[in-house]
């Protein structure tokens, strides 16, 4: 089966995030940027599907500037097959995204799409449910384990009270959470074969969707600031202030 | 206006995140129904009718609705999308599956976890992990928006709104239900529990987290864990608080061997007050705690213990 994984460039996970003086947005000049991190779990588990012999064949997607084919080149180094950019400078947000996606998806048919549940950036959790939706597909949101049986798909769900097993037809889509498994890194010979693997570049036109953004952006700022309270020195302080001072406890 | 508010519930028991989201379609204002999907609700909905502000109560019982799969309840609220100008849910895990689905069946966009109504179709809404706060703008003729439950206070129970079924034959073909495994315990829920005491890497291991009990049954309290508690395999998941766990705001949390990774610190800053114990008097958890106790946490938790 051909399995689509969809990858998103965001804001490196260990940087700290400035907010624009001017409240536009946060600021993104000269900051590292790499692969979402639930999208390299994505990544993992495809090609682990296609190590399993599962998956014959593992193509990564992204929508978003030109600078984000280098996360494509790491999501070829880490065991992709070939790549589709849908290149567009906009401010793409999920239903965009989940739209080109769609048109993807009409393409190539894979029997198997896999998402991060969620990007570190904009923290919103829809594109794989969207994708989805526009696709007339089954979803398994936040997996943590994944298991193709036959002409289903057997996910098991990260949900607030412990975990949820259901079965879905295929071809259908997953999203990620973090225990679906531990990402690889890229090794360098990987990371020079990558450079030749295939690529195809297109436009949201080309696919004839519109990727912009509906929501408006009306400003950004940092969120309040909480002040640092004291130190107290024994636990017998501790349980006084939380008494008296707090008034949490009785 | 009117406002469609999807009920959460488990286990027959309306949750109580559902009287924060309604509280939240108060800021907006407008009539509020609050439709109750699921098998076997009839509870749920009483419930629900009781609640402060709500109009009316839709039930959708059914096999179908069995356990809110996101295909058949996506289905369900396009159905009855039409008649409101905002659907929103709490951002549990099941809110977050079943709402980007139906927005995309509308086409139209979704506004994620929100905390805070500033007009009919202007929210704000943490982005980075908590690190900014975004203000976003909708022109969509219906809006579609998930609930930081914590950020909005319940409404309160002095209500009697009407229950009426609903009529809309949903079938679903796509998905099925095939087990849960839930996590039995007689503590409070993470989200709703009005004192929290989590657990991180310092704690050393799974069976370490039995000394949080004893704390936690004289506080009421419930207990969570850092992400580097879970990835160190020493608790579940359902335990983890932060940006890729649960989002808590209780009146006391009690943080024990937590470093204060900014991924945790997303989910539990909002905290009225906030306590840390690490015996590293570096820690940032230490820059946002109200009261920072340097100790080792295998002295100071059983010292706590016997001190309350």
């Amino acid at each position: 089966m051909k399995v689509l994984v969809a990858v998103k460039r965001v804001i490196d996970y260990n940087v700290k995030i400035r907010v624009k003086p001017d409240g536009s947005d946060v600021d993104l000049t000269n900051v590292k940027m790499a692969m979402n991190p639930f999208c390299e779990i994505a990544v993992e588990e495809a090609v682990r599907l296609k190590e399993k012999g599962v998956a014959t064949e593992v193509v990564a997607v992204t929508v978003g500037p030109k600078a984000a084919q280098e996360q494509l080149r790491t999501a070829l180094a880490l065991g992709a097959d070939r790549a589709i950019h849908v290149e567009s400078d906009e401010r793409v947000e999920s239903l965009g995204a989940a739209k080109a996606l769609a048109k993807v998806v009409e393409k190539e048919a894979p029997q198997l799409v896999i998402l991060g549940k969620q990007a570190i950036d904009s923290d919103n959790n829809q594109t794989g449910q969207m994708l989805a939706a526009l696709t007339g597909m089954a979803q398994g949101t936040f997996a943590s384990e994944v298991e193709v049986e036959g002409e289903t798909l057997k996910v098991i769900r990260e949900i607030d009270g412990g975990l949820q097993t259901v079965s879905l037809k295929l071809p259908a889509v997953v999203t990620t959470d973090l225990r679906l498994n531990e990402p690889r890194y890229a090794k360098l010979p990987d990371i020079m074969k990558a450079k030749k693997k295939p690529m195809d570049v297109m436009t949201p036109a080309d696919l004839g969707v519109e990727v912009a953004s509906r929501l408006k952006l009306v400003k950004v700022e940092p969120p309040a600031e909480r002040q640092g309270g004291v130190k107290v020195g024994s636990v017998d302080e501790l349980v006084d202030k939380l008494k008296n001072e707090a008034k949490v406890i009785s | 206006m009117s406002i469609l508010v999807l009920a959460e519930h488990h286990d027959g028991q309306l949750a109580d995140a559902t009287a924060h989201v309604v509280a939240a379609a108060q800021a907006i204002g407008g009539d509020i129904d609050v439709l109750v999907a699921g098998q076997d609700v009839a509870a749920v909905a009483e419930a629900a009718a009781k609640l402060d502000g709500v109009s009316k109560v839709r039930v959708a019982d059914g096999e179908t609705f069995a356990h809110l799969l996101a295909e058949p309840t996506a289905d369900l609220l396009v159905a009855l999308a039409d008649d409101y100008s905002h659907v929103l849910a709490a951002a549990s895990t099941t809110g977050k599956n079943v709402l980007p689905r139906l927005a995309a069946l509308k086409d139209v966009a979704q506004i994620s976890e929100i905390i805070a109504v500033e007009s009919a179709d202007t929210f704000k809404r943490p982005i980075y992990a908590g690190n900014a706060i975004a203000t976003v703008q909708s022109e969509d003729a219906l809006k579609v928006i998930t609930v930081r439950s914590t950020a909005f206070d319940a409404v309160g129970q002095g209500g009697s709104a009407a229950i009426a079924p609903v009529e809309a034959s949903i079938d679903n073909s796509l998905s099925s239900f095939v087990g849960e495994e839930l996590a039995k315990s007689d503590r409070p829920e993470l989200g709703a529990a009005r004192v929290v005491i989590s657990g991180g890497r310092g704690m050393g291991s799974g069976e370490n987290f039995k000394i949080l009990d004893n704390i936690a049954d004289k506080l009421g309290a419930a207990i969570g864990a850092s992400r580097a508690a879970v990835d160190a395999g020493f608790v579940p998941n359902d335990m983890q608080v932060g940006q890729t766990g649960k989002i808590v705001a209780p009146d006391l949390y009690i943080a024990v061997g937590i470093s204060g990774a900014i991924q945790h610190l997303a989910g539990m800053k909002d905290s009225k007050v906030i306590v840390a114990i690490n015996k590293d008097e570096e820690a940032p958890i230490f820059q946002v705690a109200d009261y920072g106790l340097v100790a080792d946490l295998f002295e100071a938790i059983p010292e706590l213990d016997s001190k309350l």
